[in-house]
């Protein structure tokens, strides 16, 4: 006989019946119902395989205590792995398949590899695989050892929310003590928040018949109701499951099968643990049998359930609270043995439980039930900082001193008696001296003796036995922390709950020490399994990394925009055409013969005022801007202070105090926050402000031969006349009434304006550009034609062509570094032994043989030596140029080969290449362009 | 999650700063001679005591930057002011 339904007890809602399918079989269980507990009150036993041999496995116990019964659950479409069957709440037609096992938990092909258990102990992997890579090794083993597959389209629809929240008293743990403490705190006016992981609250309460002179459930009922009167507020189906810094505790609040949990950050100013014991498993032969299970497990199953854990029922509890659990047991009707754990233990039978036998005794029974002794739930108190103590008479971890915000009261402080733990309780909640712990509760675990006859096991998760923690201390793996690595025990979802102490009692017991003395491995959050969901919430997708969009998207759109990602924007990159490489070879001959008009307001903006501005901006740039003249434009780099080129651009000066900023698209918030940090720490700032206008003032650049032709019909009340208005200036003029700022500086080496208006002029500015230019055959000009015509002109854009290496005197630009007198950000770094390398890499051009194709971008330069190719520089970027008819590249490459006209050989993907070295400017190189 | 007290928004969540620096460093006159030692230890040498120790930190919604003494042992914080008072 196994498991079966006990009439009228328990919570469940035994109108309400449940059909769902386990392994391919149909069953009924009732609402209220978990998964464990409907299969045992089917009579179902083996419910999974172990991790690593196979060998069948049955729930330990009720609730997220059991390691073994773990699932992956199919309902409503949804299939989820990893579903803890003990925690997981029954629902009508959910399909559960056991998971580690094929075809079936009770039929499991791969149980043979217990067969083999003697070549498979601790340290197997890592002795055996050495050699000749573990990497060889590890596919393998890891699909053997996998415990089900997440599909990708689960996790789309699967979100969770992020709430905060904060209270005067958090309360952690819905049993007797918990609540108790939860209402004499709300009335005494605190704010105070109940967290209770099940459904119902009552704990391991439900279990007793009278509470305080009241019958149990009446007892509950006023208790809480007087709680809600007093303005206390339950979350139920709710786990703290950490602590974090400055008393945030994390709460995961179920919300059904396949629907993301919810996250709390709870700010309490304190809290009360309440969160109970657990048992401790008795360590014996075959003591991993299915029907070998907890004694307070088995209680919690008929108090919540309903559900008897076996007919004939031996128990091995030598501690003082088994008798009431006993008692408890028989009155549903089990036969009850009490049995002694006075010599050598082992479980009889299989799949099926014939007996236990003690020493030369032997116990008929169907169903085994242990506890070794109370270890109480101390996780969230070792979260906190708080510390253990061992107490010898319950023979387990107790809290000792901690943190002042945080008190553990009833089974979670060892206070196992019910009257005791409510005086501590309210005690406690209301901020009274908590009364001296009584210590009527007695516990005498029997020690671990090694033996050969069977196995014993310590982590049912992980198959961990005795032997496995022998050889570990054997080969010297005895701190805690090696054992646990080395056997792998305490892992996976377990983390310990279970095993950690009946782990910890083995080695002690093997190397003839205590368990103070042997020690305990780090607590550490989470404390139940929690889904990655979690923590990520909300942030996917565009709400995690939102794309900054134009203010113009719509008219590229309407203009046949191809949009992509550039530096987090959403930008066109082409527009139109059969295919991008046509439509960007169009646009480029496009603005070469007329002009291009392009959305540049990504552009950065960022003023920068104030009596010490132009000291700032000249501390800020490598290149001198102090002799910058009101109305001009230079062009410059940014550094870090270790030298390394952070951003170009260009920067303008619009009067004495007043400078624009005009770093890359994507760089204006590093660069204002570098900006901010040099403002504020090092200067008085209040002779400088910073001010990112980014986004205030669009820009429309027109460039190419016709673009003066075509901002002269824009009315913009500026000279442009090439005397009036050279390359690298500023005006400042008017586009229908509004201010405007006119930039002439160029990326694509034709005559450029940038013309920046307020956000409300920006469609009239591009629809009138647009319209005049197409007089002239000018058009819309994407991105990409934007990034061949700067390579052309072997212009860099930082990221794509420099890298975390590269200095200003590398990409030719070397004056300031020599000549520069100021202080400016990162000048010492450009004297180092690094700095000054003589094999430091040039950036220069690579040109290919007469049709030879494109270089492929990041073919590595080599040199032949004895040890054959080494690199000596790499290919940034490769276009075809239709300007050219021909493909041009850039590349860093070692100075002492980067004389130009020299034949270099490159390296891709096992192809070979040839180029011959260049200056970076393939186009126009004396600028006769850009300045006419 | 640390709770931090900006001195001008008041206490906010860690997410919303930055470390800087450490505070009462400074930055050598680069006009004049630099050892590659002391440049480098600069650069790169940071004290990070185990216990007191005095930060620069930013708020990033407000974008000022204070000086925070905080206990890197025991997570709590001493005491902010602006830094501003330092520079002037």
């Amino acid at each position: 006989m196994t498991g079966f339904r006990a009439p009228a007890r328990g919570l469940i809602d035994r109108n309400r019946i449940l059909s769902f399918r386990f392994d391919g079989r149909a069953y009924y269980g009732c609402a209220g119902d978990t998964v464990v507990s409907a299969l045992l009150a089917n009579g179902v036993r083996v419910m999974g395989r172990s991790f690593k041999y196979h060998r069948p496995r049955g729930a330990w116990s009720s609730w997220f205590d059991d390691p073994n019964a773990v699932f992956a659950i199919r309902l409503n479409g949804h299939e989820l792995p990893n579903c803890p069957g003990a925690t997981t709440e029954l629902q009508d037609g959910m399909e559960v398949r056991s998971v580690n096992a094929f075809p079936s938990a009770r039929f499991d092909l791969k149980s043979a590899l217990d067969l083999g258990h003697r070549f498979l102990p601790a340290g197997f992997y890592y002795k055996t695989f050495m050699w000749p890579d573990w990497h060889l090794f590890e596919p393998t083993i890891r699909r053997m050892a996998g415990l089900g597959k997440l599909e990708m389209s689960e996790i789309d629809g699967y979100v969770s929310d992020q709430t905060h929240d904060a209270c005067d008293l958090l309360v952690v743990g819905g049993g007797p003590s918990g609540i108790a403490a939860a209402r004499a705190a709300a009335e005494r006016g605190m704010s105070v928040v109940l967290v209770e992981d099940h459904d119902a609250l009552g704990g391991s309460g439900l279990q007793v018949a009278r509470i305080e002179d009241r019958d149990m459930a009446v007892w509950m009922r006023e208790q809480i109701a007087a709680f809600q009167a007093a303005g206390g507020q339950i979350l139920s189906r709710t786990t703290a499951f950490g602590v974090y810094d400055h008393q945030l505790v994390a709460l995961i609040q179920q919300r059904g099968f396949g629907r993301g949990p919810r996250l709390i950050r709870m700010r309490a100013q304190r809290c009360v643990l309440a969160a109970g014991a657990l048992d401790r498993p008795v360590t014996f032969g075959n003591n991993d049998r299915p029907g070998v299970m907890s004694l307070a497990g088995a209680c919690d199953l008929l108090a919540r359930y309903g559900v008897l854990a076996g007919q004939r029922i031996a128990v091995m509890a030598p501690h003082s609270q088994a008798a009431a659990q006993i008692e408890m047991l028989r009155d549903a009707g089990a036969t009850m043995t009490e049995v002694a754990p006075d010599g050598p233990a082992r479980a009889l039978g299989g799949k099926r439980l014939r007996g236990l036998r003690v020493g030369d005794q032997t116990y008929g029974c169907d169903t085994i039930l242990t506890s070794a002794g109370m270890m109480p739930v101390l996780h969230l108190w070792r979260h906190a900082g708080g510390k253990l103590s061992w107490d010898s008479t319950a023979s387990a971890f107790v809290p000792a001193s901690g943190p002042d915000w945080m008190t553990a009261v009833g089974g979670a402080n060892g206070t196992f008696d019910l009257a005791d733990a409510l005086i501590e309780a309210r005690a406690v909640a209301v901020g009274d001296d908590r009364p001296k712990r009584l210590c009527a509760y007695q516990a005498h675990p029997p020690e671990v003796v090694l033996t050969d006859k069977s196995r014993q096991w310590v982590d049912f998760q992980n198959d961990v036995t005795v032997k496995d923690i022998e050889i570990a201390a054997r080969e010297n793996y005895v701190s805690v922390e090696h054992l646990k690595r080395y056997t792998t025990l305490g892992m996976a979802t377990d983390q310990g709950k279970t095993s950690n102490i009946p782990g910890l009692s083995t080695m002690a017991s093997l190397r003839g020490k205590s368990i103070p003395e042997t020690g305990t491995t780090t607590f550490r959050p989470p404390f139940v399994p929690v889904p990655l969901e979690l923590y990520r919430g909300a942030h996917r997708g565009q709400q995690f990394h939102p794309l900054k969009r134009l203010c113009l998207e719509h008219r590229h759109r309407a203009a046949g925009a191809a949009l992509g990602e550039y530096g987090g924007w959403l930008r066109p990159g082409w527009y139109g055409g059969d295919t991008p490489q046509d439509a960007i070879q169009r646009e480029i001959a496009m603005v070469r013969h007329s002009a291009g008009v392009m959305d540049a307001s990504p552009l950065g903006k960022i003023e920068v005022m104030g009596p010490d501005a132009e000291q700032f901006v000249n501390f800020i740039y490598y290149n001198t801007i102090a002799t910058l003249k009101p109305g001009f434009i230079r062009y410059g780099f940014m550094l870090t202070e270790g030298g390394i080129v952070y951003d170009d651009g260009v920067i303008a000066r619009i009067d004495q105090n007043r400078f624009v900023i005009s770093c890359s698209s994507s760089h204006v918030e590093g660069v204002s926050a570098m900006l901010e940090a040099w403002r504020q720490d090092g200067n008085d700032p209040d002779r400088i402000f910073v001010h990112d206008t980014t986004l205030n003032w669009p820009t429309i650049t027109v460039t190419g031969p016709k673009a003066r032709d075509i901002l002269r019909r824009l009315d913009l009340g500026v000279d442009l006349s090439p005397d009036a208005f050279g390359h690298m200036q500023m005006r400042e003029g008017r586009f229908q009434a509004a201010p405007a700022r006119i930039a002439r500086v160029s990326f694509t080496g034709e005559v450029s304006y940038e013309i920046s208006v307020p956000v409300a002029q920006a469609q009239a500015l591009w629809d009138a550009a647009l319209e005049v230019g197409a007089e002239h055959g000018a058009g819309p000009l994407g991105l990409e034609a934007v990034s061949v015509m700067r390579a052309e002109k072997g212009y860099v854009i930082i990221g794509k062509d420099t890298d975390g290496e590269t200095m200003p005197h590398d990409l030719g630009f070397s004056i300031p570094r020599l000549k520069k007198k100021a202080a400016f950000v990162g000048d010492r770094a450009l004297h180092t032994e690094n700095a000054t390398r003589p094999d430091r890499r040039r950036f220069v051009g690579l040109k290919v043989p007469d049709g030879d194709p494109m270089l492929p971008v990041s073919a590595h330069i080599v040199t032949r030596g004895q040890g054959g190719p080494s690199s000596c520089g790499y290919v940034s970027s490769s276009y075809l140029s239709p300007t050219l008819g021909h493909p041009i590249a850039l590349a860093h490459l070692d100075q002492t080969q980067a004389t130009e006209g020299t034949e270099v050989e490159l390296l891709h993907l096992g192809q070979t290449r040839r180029a011959i070295v260049t200056a970076p400017c393939f186009f126009d190189p004396k600028g006769e362009r850009l300045h006419a | 999650m640390q709770k931090f007290p900006c001195p001008f928004c008041g206490l906010r969540d860690e997410r919303e700063f930055r470390f800087a620096a450490e505070a009462g460093k400074r930055r050598p006159d680069t006009t004049r001679d630099i050892s590659a030692r002391d440049w480098s230890d600069h650069l790169h040498v940071v004290r990070n005591p185990l216990g007191a120790t005095r930060e620069i930190w930013v708020h990033m919604p407000c974008q000022e930057y204070f000086v925070m003494a905080r206990d890197t042992a025991a997570m709590t914080v001493l005491d902010v002011e602006p830094l501003r008072k330092e520079t002037v």
